[in-house]
């Protein structure tokens, strides 16, 4: 950087996504240009786990554990993989880590970047299709067991409602209706909400669902981390309603916890679903 | 084999500052001034689209006046610069400093090139600090200088009556709702008298260090306008810019005007200006030989 004056490219009028603009200048900056020797080198860089979204009446919940495995150890035990991307919208990521945080601020300097030079935001959809083309970007990698897994969260405010995005490897997008989870907990996850997720609940009755998910999660997959209430380090949970999104502080998950870990004390296993009557 | 005519240095740079500036001083005023809690932006505009003043990142704004293509141009490539700059670093290093930095070597080197015309354009460029006293407000010229501002900056139209009447408000460090009522005051102020500019005309945007977000730069609604500017008296909307231009009729291509307007640098009848004096002796130019 020699030369303090504008690159010619950057007068050029053309395309509004920061990734193609990357792309075009600056290819090294993107995750998925880079050479990497054969193999599957899924051992040796930290991986995010579980990540749970459910949608209620009035918005959209996403939110993950805090641990991070390589291999079998653990790698970190207060690792963030849930991330508010602009003021309607959060992710959250499972798979290799490094490519969890780069590629969601890749994704959240896009939304930044076509809502700046555009004067408008994109639409929901929009926001998910841009998403896809970026986890599709990282292709070769995830062949390489180096593979991120985004799951999106927004409200959309022309409909009015909560939606929930989930990713494939080559970026194929599906909508989700009502719930979902993604990660190696994601399955036991899917399974608790399948019982707990009601349509109709309030803010309130969905987060403490989702935590329960989680738990469920922690408690029969090893990489994903339960609350731990030792050190204070509690799941993420991000909110988004028409209002905007936000984060619970510490303090409002710890509560959701402690209710839950009370409860659980007597039923290790949950809460329980209510069978239909059966005839003597 | 024709040989061109020698002009010299000084009458070159001359002729396109003043090709520059003609351009510049057909818009109509930008106001940016330094309030209580950040630094605030006006314009009487009244396009909803296309914006003089823009977000450019979290502390740092933009604002423009002369011709849309090329600040348009440079705005963009402004946004580009900065989330470039903050993506392969941090959101703390984009300064706009190094932005101001960009745009003045950018201006400079096309104005000084013989092969390109000279950008028509003027910009602030202000970012907000933690306390009013790291405040910082750029002018840029057209020809690449950079001037930091104190208190309140006026570009574009008719410069030295806007900033009279600001600076006889003294707005620097007023709390939101007087500095916008100075300001869009003085952006109605004209030697002929004073007009009160309806709210649906104005742009206004701010670079709020109190808000919680990152992002510090909000524009101000027309509803949130009036509530802060209150009762004003009857509104009265400004005559169509660039007058000669947009006289015509809608739907027709404009016709070359037969009397030279000395507001519009691209019309092909030089009657009525004097050719511009030798910079350095002051004398009227020699005709070139026959």
């Amino acid at each position: 950087m020699t030369d303090p004056r504008l690159p010619a490219a950057f007068l050029r009028p053309g395309t509004s996504s920061f990734a193609d603009f990357l792309a075009d200048q600056a290819p090294d900056l993107l995750p998925g240009r880079r050479a990497l020797p054969t193999g599957d080198h899924s051992d040796l860089v930290p991986h995010g786990t579980t990540i749970v979204a459910a949608t209620f009446a009035g918005g959209v919940v996403l939110a993950g554990d805090r641990r991070a495995t390589m291999g079998h150890m653990i790698a970190q035990r207060d690792v963030e993989k849930v991330f508010p991307v602009d003021e309607f919208t959060a992710v959250g990521m499972a798979g290799t880590a490094g490519f969890i945080f780069e590629l969601t601020r890749l994704f959240q300097t896009e939304l930044e970047h076509y809502e700046k030079i555009e004067g408008t935001t994109l639409s929901v959809e929009g926001k998910a299709n841009r998403l896809s083309t970026l986890v599709r970007g990282n292709l070769a990698m995830a062949m390489q067991g180096l593979a991120v897994v985004p799951m999106m969260a927004g409200y959309d405010l022309r409909e009015g409602r909560g939606r929930v995005f989930s990713y494939d490897v080559v970026g194929g997008r599906s909508e989700e209706r009502g719930f979902h989870a993604v990660g190696s907990g994601a399955i036991f996850a899917r399974g608790s909400l399948k019982k707990l997720f009601r349509e109709d609940y309030a803010e309130a009755d969905c987060v403490m669902s989702v935590v329960q998910a989680l738990y469920d999660a922690a408690d029969e997959d090893s990489a994903t981390g339960g609350p731990d209430v030792a050190r204070r380090i509690y799941p993420i949970v991000h909110v988004i309603t028409a209002e905007g999104g936000r984060r619970l502080d510490e303090a409002e998950v710890a509560a959701v916890v402690d209710r839950m870990l009370a409860a659980r004390m007597s039923a290790p296993g949950g809460p329980v679903a209510e069978l239909p009557e059966v005839s003597a | 084999m024709s040989m061109p005519f020698y002009v010299s240095p000084e009458q070159l740079m001359k002729d396109r500052a003043d090709f520059a500036r003609k351009g510049i001083a057909r818009g109509r005023s930008v106001v940016a001034v330094q309030y209580a809690d950040g630094i605030l932006f006006a314009s009487e505009n009244p396009s909803q689209a296309l914006h003089k003043v823009s977000e450019i990142y979290d502390r740092i704004a933009f604002a423009a006046v002369g011709r849309y293509n090329e600040f348009e141009n440079l705005r963009i490539a402004g946004v580009r610069l900065a989330d470039m700059r903050g993506y392969s670093y941090d959101r703390r290093d984009v300064t706009g400093r190094g932005l101001a930095n960009a745009y003045a070597q950018t201006l400079g080197t096309i104005f000084s090139s013989g092969g390109e015309k000279p950008y028509e354009v003027e910009l602030f460029v202000g970012e907000v600090g933690e306390t009013a006293a790291d405040d910082q407000l750029f002018r840029l010229t057209y020809d690449g200088q950079v001037a930091d501002e104190h208190g309140f900056a006026v570009m574009g139209g008719q410069v030295e009556v806007v900033a009279g009447a600001l600076a006889s408000a003294d707005v620097a460090g007023a709390p939101l709702d007087q500095a916008l009522a100075a300001a869009v005051r003085a952006l109605g102020h004209t030697e002929g008298g004073d007009r009160v500019i309806p709210t649906a005309d104005l742009e206004v945007a701010v670079l709020d260090r109190t808000r919680p977000r990152p992002r510090k730069f909000v524009r101000l609604s027309p509803a949130r306008l009036d509530t802060l500017l209150g009762e004003r008296g009857s509104a009265q909307s400004a005559p169509a810019e660039g007058s000669v231009e947009e006289s015509v009729e809608p739907g027709r291509a404009s016709t070359a005007p037969a009397v030279d307007d000395p507001a519009d640098p691209t019309d092909q009848v030089s009657g009525g200006v004097p050719p511009l004096e030798d910079p350095t002796t002051g004398e009227p130019p020699i005709a070139p030989p026959p």
